[in-house]
Formats: structure tokens, C-alpha cells, sequence
């Protein structure tokens, strides 16, 4: 997404007059809050203050606090020492219940609903205040007409959660809240699941709800967003508050430093791309799932050397089961699939896959990529643990397989540089970076990444994005899989995009733009608009 | 298993002490309520364990029965698998050496010990390997499998105990006593060798065994490439697909081994010690072999350490009930179940305690570190 979505004049069009006068009390007001969990400090006497009506975003990197913050103002835990003050009266919260009944409310990043629930009967979870459930429905029912009318937030009271799309489910989320009478609403990372045009809905929704005089928080690590919709923006580090700035006054490249301490490329420089022989070649490639659907259905494309295709979508259209099954960890029902125009073989798996030369990045690094409970070496070998280069005649060759876990580890400035370390102990990003550095350093001809920087903090996602950049120059093939389009915009020099197991456009990353690429996640193709 | 709050000594040492102290602490009550001192029964059970060289001997022969059967459960625990058939395993084991021994009775043991081990690995290997084929083919669940197979394997040894293999005008199902060339040497025996006296017991070289294997199965686990393959299996299976590593293959070799492991048990049982087979004689070791690996942490020497411990309840257990005649033998079952209980079922219940002392105690620590840090800025300045 650009700095110039329409986004943007929803969020500059609130009048600053809107802001509370300096003499009313702020919505929230944190005082000192400190917060350790055993040796981390996770928040250090924060300071926060959050006027009313006005949407407050609150950024930072993974660990930087942030979330930890706001589950201490939501109730879920308890901070150490500190004050929070609501509408300017010192506010005990020991848990959620408290944080309701003090009109602070939470959308969090995994929304929660029952699927096979309706809309009404969803809204009155927790909340039910008669013993009939009829009469609490009838109440439930008018009330929630009121709110949908007040807010523009319309959604069916008796459709079943389960076959709504995600943006309604995160309306109902936020309708919920509303019900129970919230005048805070924190969000957490509400648009990691949206398409485009949802999150746009989504920001109208927020402009909205400030309007009538509610007051949001936005936690996010999106600074277009950040400066999107919000008014004010707190910086957090470390579990400290590095600043407090009007959105109006600051810049993306402002925050970034903010945020990392340093300064941070945003763009990827990369020169246009060289195309030359495909690598790989896949035709009418269809995948089911255990219980028959199509997951993937009918996708073809070709991946040349020295080049990136990207393949944007709204994440659960197929993109998984695609880079599954071209890894060999997925049988396809039907189509073709030809490595440096070698067709695969059907009892190709990941083993043999690798000996031809194709290396992947899993999605779900921690279920896929890693093993938490190895030390770091063992994790740098995974996929390679039968190299001879790591084994003697009966048993492994430890010294070697902690070397070369070194030499990973310099390379990508994994940190803490210690290959005895367990792996679930290094941070998500450092752990990605390992992954990276293990299947990129093998040298590949084609190498599959999906969601290289998912929780990887910013200063990370620059050094993997220029990594994989050097290796695209070097002439090697990369496909893409990322749920964040502006990765896919910033690496590819093609981009398809999948919804509902389809491929359903293609074209040069020239020629792409959120608007254009947003409306093909969504399923509508050019001819049908 | 360990969730790095704690130092790795409180994982392994501290926690199992204080298991141990708590479910001594309930059977000392209970040999209150019979009536009896509970510090005259604790010292009847660690004399009855450690007295003599006698009892010692006995104590380390159950030892090596303990090491073999905790070892079984615990490399299958890291492939993910609960191997419960411990038991089944070593009575299979058991015929797989009585066969052995009986088709070459008269042979030297020295010739007979490979061959005898060899069939104690083959029957309870392949007899575990049926589950663990099962498990990977037909996704029939191990821990079930496993426990009906103990039944399989009680009734075919009880059919060929008392129909094909007992001895000629035998009452009781058991078969010929094997000629003495096959017998095991016995550690008395060697030892009186060399001159020193160490009274009579049915420890045997098959406690050698035991502690070799648990070498073995340690360089395996850990500092071999299949080692590595079942471990990442058990971790976690989605990352070993991915690293093209067969879920399947490895859940059918290690049952394999496990059973195998299990199977040893009988060397010790039969060929060292009853010198025929009789039918029972796992005595349940196949079951204790589950809380040995549990409290030993999976671990080969803790597996050791945890049988040690074992071995001694088992051997001070019966001194105990002979010493003290109110103190049935039913009461040791309660003792050492107090243990299985306190270090097995309840193995958390001071783990969360212990967490958060240690917790609060680094807490401390950092609160400190950072205040001298502070005091160290201040200071120049």
C-alpha cells in the first residue's frame, strides 16, 4: 500500500478540532508503568497519555513492549508498579472484566468468535443479562441496530460467523465491543488478515467511531498505516517510550529510526532485473486438500533465473498449499511442474528436491522451519543433516555442524552468535534469519521463500530484503510468497496474484499498484469489474 | 522437556530429590498408620538395599533389568512414541533367549552370550516392530497397540510354557534348567576370582551390558545422523517432513529398538539368573521401566540413576517385609507407587513453586545488576 491511499484523506480529513480541550481529562493516562517477566523487562516505566476522540497509534518492533503495554491496560496482566487512569480517575483493572466495566475494549490480532455462532448470539457471549436468552436477544437486537446505524458498521445479526469473510468477523469484533459499551478501543495489528480495500473500510469504520467520540488505539508495525489514520503516534524500545509525536509533524522514515535507533532504508534499491532461462515451470498445477476441495486449482507460471515473482493474496487462497506442494511436501492432484525444464518426478519429496537444487523458506517458521528444541546447529542443518560433509562413517561431525552453524551465523548476524543455543530461545527474527541463512547459503537454483519477514523486526526485514535481492542479481530463481503487499511490490519484478486457488492476473511489477493488485485479491478481475 | 526457567542442576537433580523426599514424607505416614517406626522402616529399606554385598548385589541386578526396560521407554519418548509394552517386549525377549539356549544347550556361554543377546533383540524387536508398523502404515495409535500387545505376548509365553516348551513332569510352566556352561557368569563369581568375597548374588555380566547399551543408545541419540532424524521426529514432525526426514520410517525403527532394549531385559532375567524361562519372570519391570525413563529425564544416565534408585526400593522393599512382618509386601507395592506417583504423575507439582523462586530470585539479581550500573553511571558524574 502507498503513502496516497484514500486511506489517508479519511484519516487528514478529521478536523483538529476534534481533539479534546487541554482541561478534560484524557481517555487513558498511563503513569510509570513497569513490567518485568523474569529477566526481561518488558516495559520500563512507560508514560502514556491518550486523549479522547482521536485515534493513538502505538508503534515499535517485535519485544519492543507494545503489546505488553496494552494487555496490562486490558487487564490481562498485572503491571509491576505504575498507574492507570481512565477518563482522569485512578482505575484498578486485575483483569478483562475490569477493563470492560471501565469502557476499554480489545480487538485482538486472532479474533475471538465461535464460528458456528450467529452475529446476535456472538454479541451476547459473556453479556447475557436475563435469564430467558429470547428476551436478551430482543434487546441485543435493537441495540445493535442502534449501534450499526450510529457507526455505519452494518453486518446480518443472524449470519453465522464462520461463512463470513474475515473483514466482517472483525467487524463483529468491534461491534461487540461497542455493545458492551467500550469508549477505548485498542486494536492489535487489525490488518494483518485484510485486503486492501478491507482495511480501508476498516479506517472508515475507525474515522467514524472518533467522530462520535470514541477514542481508538492502534497497535500496528505498518507506519503507512500509522500515518494513515492516526493523530498521535507513541514510539516504543526496549519496553520504553522513545517518543511522542502529532502523525501531521512526523514521516515513515521519522518513526523507522525512531523505532530501530537507527537509520532505516525503507526502499529496497535494486536495479531491473535480468531475466534469463526458466527455472521453474509450472503448468495446470491443481492441489486438494484432505477432504477433496482445491486448494490450488489449475496455476500456471514460470519463474526465470535472476528474477523474483511474487505471488501477492490475501493469506489462506492457496499460496501455502502452492509452495508446499512445488517443495515435494504436498502431492498435486493434476498438472506439471519442470525444475530447469526437468520434469519432477512423482516420488520427488523435499529430500530429493534439495539435491536438485531447490531450497525453502517455510511460512510457519516455527512450525515448519525450525525445531525449537534443537540447539541452533542442529536447526542450520536441517534438510541437509545427510550431507557427508557433516557425517564420519557411524557417527556426526559435531565440530563440523557447530562450524558451519558459525559461519551461518556471521554471515546473517544471527544474534546471540551461539550455535549451542537452543533455537526456541533466539527471537523470531533471528531465528528466520538462521532459516534464511541456512537455505540461501547452499547456493540453490530456485529458491521458495514464503513470508520471509513476518515478525521480523525492521532493521531485519532491510538486511533479508537486500539479501535476497544479492541473490536474485546472482541468477538465482526466487518465488515469493508474502501476505504483505508491500513486500511483494518491493522485491518482485513480476507479481500474480492468487485468490481462491487461482492465479487470477500477471504482469510486471512496473505496472502494479495497491488499487489494481487489491481488487484481484479481492476476486474481481478486470473483465468481470 | 525442560522450559529453560530453570538452572539445568534444579531440572535434574533438585526436582527429583524433592519427589523423592515427599513420596517418602506419605509412606512414612502410611507405616504410621500400620503401627511402626517410619525411621526404623526407612533404615530396614536402605540396609535391606545397601547393607551387604549381598543386598548391593541384588540391588544392581535389579539395576540392570530397570536400565534396560528404562532405556526401551525412553528413546522411543524421543520420537514422540510411548512405548507402554515394555513389558510384552521383554517377555518375547525372554523367549527369543530361552530358544536360544535350549537349541544349544551345553555351548560355553562366552559363545552362547552374543547369540542369546541376539535373540533377545530379534523377538523383542520385531514384536515392537508390529506396532510401530501399524502406527506409521495404518495410524493405529502406539500407546494402544503397545498394551494390547502386552496381553498377546503374556498368552502366547503362557501357551508355550505350559503346552510346547515346559519341562518333562513339570507342575509348575516353566522349561528345563539350561546345563551350567551357559550360565552367565555371576559377579560373585568373578570377583571370588580375584580374591574378593562379595557374598551371594544374582548380579551377573549382563549388568556390563546394560551399561555399554545405555553408552550406546546415548552416541545415538545424540551424535549420530539417525539419532538426529528421530529426535527431530519427535520434536517436532511438520519440521522433519519439511527436511525430507520419514516420519513413518522413523516410527518403525524406533519402536524396534525400543522393543529391542526391552527384550535385553530377559538376558539378565533368564540366561543370568533363573537359568530357564519361567513364566512371569518381567515381575513388572516392563511397567517400572516407564517411571525410570520418566524420572531419569529420557536421559541414558539418568535412565541409570533413576533404575539405581529402583532397584534399591525393589530389593530394600522385600528386606522390608521381612524384617518387619506387619509391613507386607503389599505395603513395598504402596512405596514404590508413592514414588512412580510423586515423580511421574505429579512430577509438576513443585516444578511451578521452584520456577518462581528461581524467577524471583534472577529478578533480584537483575534489579541489582541495574542498580549498580546506575550506582557505576553516577558515580563519575
Amino acid at each position: 500500500m502507498g503513502d496516497t491511499g484514500p486511506a489517508m484523506a479519511e484519516g487528514d480529513s478529521a478536523p483538529a478540532s476534534l481533539k479534546a480541550p487541554a482541561t478534560e481529562p484524557p481517555a487513558i493516562e498511563l503513569q510509570g508503568i513497569d513490567k518485568r517477566f523474569g529477566a526481561v523487562h518488558a516495559n520500563r516505566a512507560v508514560d502514556l497519555r491518550i486523549d479522547r476522540a482521536t485515534i493513538h497509534g502505538i508503534v515499535g518492533e517485535n519485544g519492543a513492549g507494545k503489546s505488553t503495554l496494552m494487555n496490562i491496560l486490558y487487564g490481562f496482566y498485572q503491571a509491576d508498579s505504575g498507574e492507570i487512569r481512565v477518563a482522569g480517575r485512578s482505575a484498578r483493572i486485575a483483569g478483562p472484566d475490569d477493563a470492560i466495566a471501565a469502557g476499554i475494549g480489545m480487538v485482538h490480532q486472532h479474533f475471538m468468535l465461535v464460528h458456528n455462532f450467529t452475529v446476535l448470539e456472538n454479541l451476547l457471549l459473556g453479556a447475557e443479562e436475563r435469564f430467558w436468552v429470547r428476551e436478551s436477544f430482543a434487546a441485543a437486537r435493537r441495540s445493535l441496530e442502534e449501534i450499526e446505524r450510529d457507526y455505519g458498521l452494518e453486518v446480518d445479526p443472524d449470519a453465522v460467523i464462520g461463512e463470513l469473510p474475515v473483514g466482517r468477523q472483525q467487524r463483529v469484533e468491534i461491534l461487540k465491543i461497542l455493545f458492551r459499551g467500550a469508549e477505548t478501543i485498542i486494536l492489535d495489528e487489525p490488518t494483518a488478515v485484510l485486503t486492501p480495500q478491507e482495511t480501508e473500510d476498516l479506517f472508515r469504520i475507525l474515522g467514524r467511531l472518533k467522530a462520535e467520540g470514541k477514542t481508538v488505539v492502534l497497535i500496528t508495525h505498518k507506519l503507512q498505516e500509522i500515518m494513515a489514520v492516526t493523530d498521535r503516534v507513541t514510539v516504543m524500545r526496549d519496553g520504553a517510550v522513545v517518543g511522542n509525536v502529532d502523525t501531521a509533524e512526523t514521516s515513515r522514515e521519522q518513526l523507522a529510526e525512531m523505532m530501530v535507533g537507527r537509520k532505516v532504508l525503507l526502499r529496497v534499491e535494486k536495479t531491473p532485473a535480468q531475466p534469463g532461462e526458466p527455472v521453474l515451470s509450472v503448468s495446470g498445477l491443481t492441489v486438494r486438500d484432505a477432504a477433496g476441495r482445491a486448494r490450488v486449482e489449475d496455476a500456471s507460471f514460470v519463474v526465470r533465473a535472476g528474477e523474483i515473482l511474487g505471488i501477492a493474496g490475501v493469506s489462506g487462497n492457496g499460496q501455502s498449499e502452492l509452495i508446499e506442494a512445488l517443495a515435494g511436501l504436498r502431492t498435486p492432484a493434476a498438472g506439471k511442474i519442470a525444475l530447469r525444464g526437468v520434469p519432477l518426478e512423482p516420488q520427488d519429496g523435499p529430500h530429493s528436491l534439495r539435491h536438485k537444487g531447490l531450497c525453502h523458506v517455510p511460512e510457519d517458521r516455527l512450525r515448519m522451519g525450525v525445531v525449537a528444541a534443537f540447539d541452533a546447529s542442529e536447526t542450520a542443518i536441517l534438510g541437509f543433516h545427510d550431507d557427508p560433509a557433516y557425517n564420519g562413517r557411524l557417527l556426526s561431525r559435531r565440530g563440523e555442524i557447530v562450524a558451519h552453524c558459525d559461519r551461518l551465523m556471521s554471515a546473517f548476524d544471527v544474534r546471540p552468535g551461539q550455535p549451542l543455543l537452543r533455537t526456541g530461545s533466539f527471537s523470531g527474527g533471528n531465528q528466520q534469519k538462521l532459516v534464511l541463512a541456512r537455505e540461501i547459503e547452499r547456493d540453490p537454483v530456485l529458491l521458495l521463500v514464503g513470508q520471509p519477514t513476518r515478525g521480523v523486526d525492521i532493521g531485519a526485514i532491510e538486511f533479508i530484503h537486500r539479501r535476497l535481492i544479492e541473490m536474485r542479481d546472482a541468477g538465482k530463481a526466487i518465488l515469493l510468497i508474502s501476505a504483505e503487499l508491500e513486500e511483494i511490490l518491493a522485491l518482485s519484478d513480476r507479481i500474480a496474484v492468487m485468490h481462491e486457488g487461482r492465479i487470477l492476473g500477471e504482469m510486471p511489477a512496473a505496472q502494479a499498484d495497491p488499487q489494481r493488485l487489491g481488487l484481484l485479491m479481492a476476486g474481481i478481475t478486470e473483465d468481470a469489474a | 522437556m525442560s522450559s529453560g526457567a530453570l538452572p539445568r542442576w534444579a531440572d535434574v537433580v533438585l526436582i527429583p530429590a524433592i519427589n523423592l523426599l515427599a513420596a517418602l514424607a506419605v509412606a512414612g505416614l502410611l507405616v504410621v498408620i500400620v503401627g511402626e517406626s517410619p525411621w526404623v522402616a526407612l533404615k530396614a529399606l536402605i540396609w535391606g538395599a545397601f547393607g551387604s554385598w549381598d543386598q548391593i548385589g541384588y540391588t544392581l541386578f535389579y539395576t540392570t533389568s530397570l536400565v534396560f526396560t528404562g532405556l526401551a521407554v525412553a528413546i522411543a519418548f524421543h520420537c514422540g512414541l510411548f512405548n507402554i509394552g515394555g513389558e510384552g517386549q521383554a517377555m518375547m525377549g525372554g523367549l527369543g533367549v530361552a530358544l536360544v539356549c535350549l537349541a544349544l544347550d551345553g555351548w560355553p556361554w562366552p559363545l552362547l552370550f552374543p547369540l542369546a543377546v541376539l535373540g533377545a533383540v530379534a523377538f523383542g524387536g520385531v514384536f515392537a516392530f508390529v506396532p510401530g508398523y501399524l502406527q506409521a502404515a495404518r495410524g493405529s495409535h502406539t500407546v494402544i497397540t503397545t498394551i494390547m500387545f502386552n496381553f498377546l505376548a503374556a498368552i502366547l509365553l503362557n501357551y508355550l510354557l505350559v503346552e510346547v516348551l515346559i519341562a518333562p513332569g513339570e507342575q509348575s510352566p516353566q522349561t528345563i534348567r539350561f546345563d551350567e556352561a551357559g550360565h552367565l557368569p555371576f559377579a560373585y563369581e568373578l570377583l571370588g576370582a580375584l580374591g574378593i568375597d562379595s557374598g551371594r548374588s544374582p548380579l551377573n555380566i549382563s549388568f556390563l551390558l546394560a551399561l555399554g547399551v545405555a553408552a550406546l543408545v546415548w552416541l545415538l541419540l545424540w551424535r549420530s545422523r539417525w539419532g538426529y532424524e528421530l529426535r527431530c521426529v519427535g520434536a517436532n514432525e511438520q519440521a522433519a517432513r519439511y527436511g525430507g526426514i520419514s516420519p513413518g520410517r522413523n516410527v518403525m525403527i524406533v519402536m524396534t529398538i525400543s522393543g529391542a532394549l526391552a527384550g535385553l531385559m530377559a538376558v539378565n532375567e533368564v540366561m543370568g539368573a533363573q537359568h530357564r524361562l519361567v513364566l512371569g519372570f518381567t515381575a513388572g519391570f516392563g511397567f517400572t521401566g516407564i517411571a525410570v525413563a520418566l524420572m531419569g529425564r529420557n536421559h541414558p544416565i539418568g535412565v541409570i540413576l533413576a533404575a539405581l534408585l529402583f532397584g534399591a526400593l525393589y530389593q530394600g522393599g522385600s528386606e522390608l517385609a521381612f524384617e518387619i512382618p506387619t509391613f507386607t509386601s503389599d505395603m513395598v507395592v504402596v512405596i514404590q507407587g508413592l514414588v512412580i506417583l510423586f515423580s511421574g504423575a505429579l512430577e509438576n507439582l513443585f516444578r511451578g513453586p521452584i520456577e518462581g523462586w528461581f524467577q524471583r530470585r534472577r529478578l533480584q539479581e537483575a534489579q541489582a545488576a541495574e542498580a549498580a550500573e546506575a550506582g557505576a553511571a553516577e558515580a563519575p558524574g
